[in-house]
């Protein structure tokens, strides 16, 4: 089947400045029909054309499920990154016309649960935005914990705290309060899931110190997509197309492919899904894995690659594409 | 005009058959001389008027007698009906998706209103206009799985997702070829298909379970299935082989024409929205070795497809016993002439 899911087009209806990093979009179909109902975790990918550029970056839907009139999603700005926050900060504006991905949940609830625990570290409360409101309106039991960095970045913490009262939890680093990880992994009611979205640091502390205390690895559930990261430029040699191909400094070696007209399956392009894995037919160099998907040993086999996400700096790379 | 629905049955005195026009729009499964297992999935989309693919979920001329059967099942065994607690949001789901498909098909047949929840559907050949709030059980007279499966050809499988599996944990399942949701309720992918020969040794059941927990919402998928069937009976269950398995002993040279089904499921997988989970639709297609053969092509090809299938899968599909004598009534529909590549009648 091809590459990705259905497309949606769309038109930014708003765009607002929820504080000094983040910016919300809203989209609705242009034309003028209903959006896909989705369930609380999915994501969206969208295509931001820049020029000859084309970057696809995917995002959490945040709006309650059962709106189909229109979607949302909140953007970080990364400063550092390859562009893909900035382009959508400064260069998105309403009216104008965009194209997304049907919804994609990679990162869905577990219904059977008795309870949800839902932890989120700074723009990782945006998949909790949809789940909570999905949870809500279906009577189910849920406590929320966001850790941020301040009152002024605690995204959408007012908006939480009003909605659901006591079951949000709000921390915040710069008055030192903790997220008292240990004592709430150790006071749940049996039957409980618990969910982590946030930086990969925190999901790495949160998935071990569950592990630790026993809790079974299906009841622990986490996204991280991890962005694409910048890095040195470096050639491509794809065998089945027989073709040489150039990864920029801020493209991703998936977007290079794209850009060359071959369209490898992708899902999530955060190195989750495990669309897009490619075989490495010969190397010399070092490969940056930066993917979720793969595991450590298929990482030091030089074998395969996540082309979404990882990159290459050496001599060659001969690609099974 | 809209479908002419034949009063039948599939049971007792059996006057289950296709009409001409039916017979010609069968999905016949064999594109080729010979038969075996492949990942045979293709997108679920629309194909041409006088196929089952017109719709994406097909109502034909055995829709009423069908629905008929159906109560009859489930009045004697409830249990062909179950959904575990957390697949209700999932038979929501697949609510909205049988009404909105029946009604986009089949106008003159099915209306849905939608009012925010305010839901009101119209079922003609039925019978049956209800007024309910779409996500509250207590306006609806069963649960929405099972409300709107009972207006619905077909078996239906609710898998649920979740580590990297799929889940049996809710279903309506009483025109089945030899499987119980009764035994199969909570079990995984690879679990409830433990009893297939072959697959699993060449890894079909893996690649199977990657492509399907990667099916995206708006891109439903198909593959066809068959097995044989002596008499029309829809409920060929393992709770009724007593009444059913008997049949296979009954099979003449001289009756073959009319008793002997070949028997195929289309199944087409679909992504729920609200629920993350999937719907697997089975659909029972039947047609008689007399229908059948009114068409020159499908005749010699499923003459050599069933003598040269392997015996494990004669074994598996249960043909053994009566599978001689429906190749000898076939061999006089082959004359040996090859056959065009495709499914379609020439």
């Amino acid at each position: 089947m091809s590459a990705g899911t259905t497309k949606l087009n769309v038109t930014v209806t708003d765009v607002v400045a929820v504080n000094e990093l983040v910016k919300r979009f809203h989209f609705e179909r242009s034309d003028g029909g209903d959006l896909p109902t989705f369930s609380g975790g999915a994501h969206v990918v969208v295509e931001m054309r820049d020029g000859d550029k084309s970057r696809l970056n995917p995002y959490s839907l945040m709006s309650s499920p059962h709106n189909t009139r229109d979607y949302t999603i909140s953007v970080r700005r990364d400063d550092s990154g390859r562009g893909g926050s900035l382009f959508m900060h400064n260069r998105v504006k309403r009216g104008m016309e965009m194209v997304i991905s049907y919804p994609v949940n990679l990162f869905s609830l577990d219904l059977r649960a008795r309870k949800h625990l839902l932890l989120a570290g700074g723009i990782g409360i945006t998949p909790f935005m949809a789940q909570t409101a999905q949870l809500a309106g279906e009577g189910g039991n849920f406590e929320l914990h966001y850790t941020c960095r301040t009152p002024a970045l605690g995204t959408y913490a007012d908006v939480l705290r009003d909605r659901y009262g006591k079951r949000v939890n709000i921390y915040y680093d710069d008055t030192n309060e903790r997220l008292p990880l240990e004592r709430l992994l150790t006071s749940q009611p049996l039957g409980t899931h618990l969910y982590v979205c946030g930086p990969a640091g925190m999901i790495r502390w949160v998935r071990e110190t569950a592990a630790a205390h026993g809790w079974p690895d299906e009841t622990v559930h986490y996204e991280h997509f991890a962005a694409p990261q910048p890095g040195l430029p470096f050639d491509v040699t794809l065998a089945l197309s027989k073709m040489q191909i150039s990864v920029g400094e801020e493209q991703s070696l998936l977007e290079a492919m794209e850009a060359a007209g071959i369209d490898p399956p992708y899902l999530c392009r955060g190195g989750v899904c495990g669309q897009c894995e490619t075989n490495v037919v010969s190397y010399d160099g070092t490969f940056r894995h930066n993917d979720h998907w793969l595991t450590e040993a298929e990482h030091c086999s030089g074998k395969k690659i996540m082309p979404c996400v990882s990159r290459f700096e050496g001599k060659s790379l001969v690609l099974e594409r | 005009m809209g479908i002419n629905f034949r009063k039948e049955t599939f049971r007792d005195d059996f006057t289950f058959r296709n009409s001409p026009e039916f017979i010609r729009r069968f999905p016949f499964p064999f594109h080729e001389d010979a038969y075996m297992y492949a990942v045979n999935i293709e997108p679920h989309v629309q194909g041409p008027k006088g196929t089952v693919f017109e719709n994406l979920i097909d109502v034909d001329e055995h829709y009423v007698s069908e629905m008929q059967d159906r109560a009859k099942v489930l009045a004697e065994d409830p249990l062909r009906c179950q959904s575990l607690p957390h697949m209700t949001l999932a038979g929501w789901d697949l609510l909205e998706l049988l009404m909105t498909e029946q009604a986009k098909g089949y106008p003159e047949h099915f209306t849905l209103t939608r009012d925010g929840d305010r839901w009101r559907w119209i079922n003609r050949p039925l019978g049956i206009d209800d007024t309910f709030t779409f996500g509250d059980l207590s306006t609806l007279p069963y649960g929405p799985m099972e409300y709107i499966t009972r207006q619905s050809q077909g078996d239906f499988c609710i898998l649920d997702q979740r580590d990297g599996n799929l889940w049996m944990d809710a279903g309506m399942v009483t025109t089945q070829a030899d499987w119980s949701l009764d035994f199969d309720i909570g079990m995984n992918f690879f679990e409830w298909h433990a009893p297939v020969p072959l697959a699993h040794e060449k890894g079909i059941f893996t690649r199977a379970l990657k492509f399907l927990t990667n099916i995206q919402q708006g891109k439903p998928a198909r593959r066809l299935n068959w097995t044989m069937t002596i008499n029309p009976r829809l409920d060929t269950s393992p709770e009724n082989y007593h009444k059913w398995g008997p049949d296979r002993t009954t099979v003449t040279p001289d009756n073959v024409g009319d008793k002997v089904h070949l028997r195929v499921e289309l199944q087409s997988f679909w992504r729920l929205p609200r629920s993350n989970a999937l719907v697997f639709p089975i659909r029972c297609y039947l047609i008689k070795m007399e229908e059948l053969v009114t068409v020159p092509k499908w005749a010699r090809r499923f003459h050599r497809v069933l003598r040269d299938l392997p015996n494990e899968l004669v074994e598996y599909k249960g043909l053994t016993r009566y599978r001689p004598a429906v190749i000898e009534w076939l061999s006089k529909y082959d004359d040996g002439a090859p056959t065009s590549p495709g499914f379609t009648p020439d």
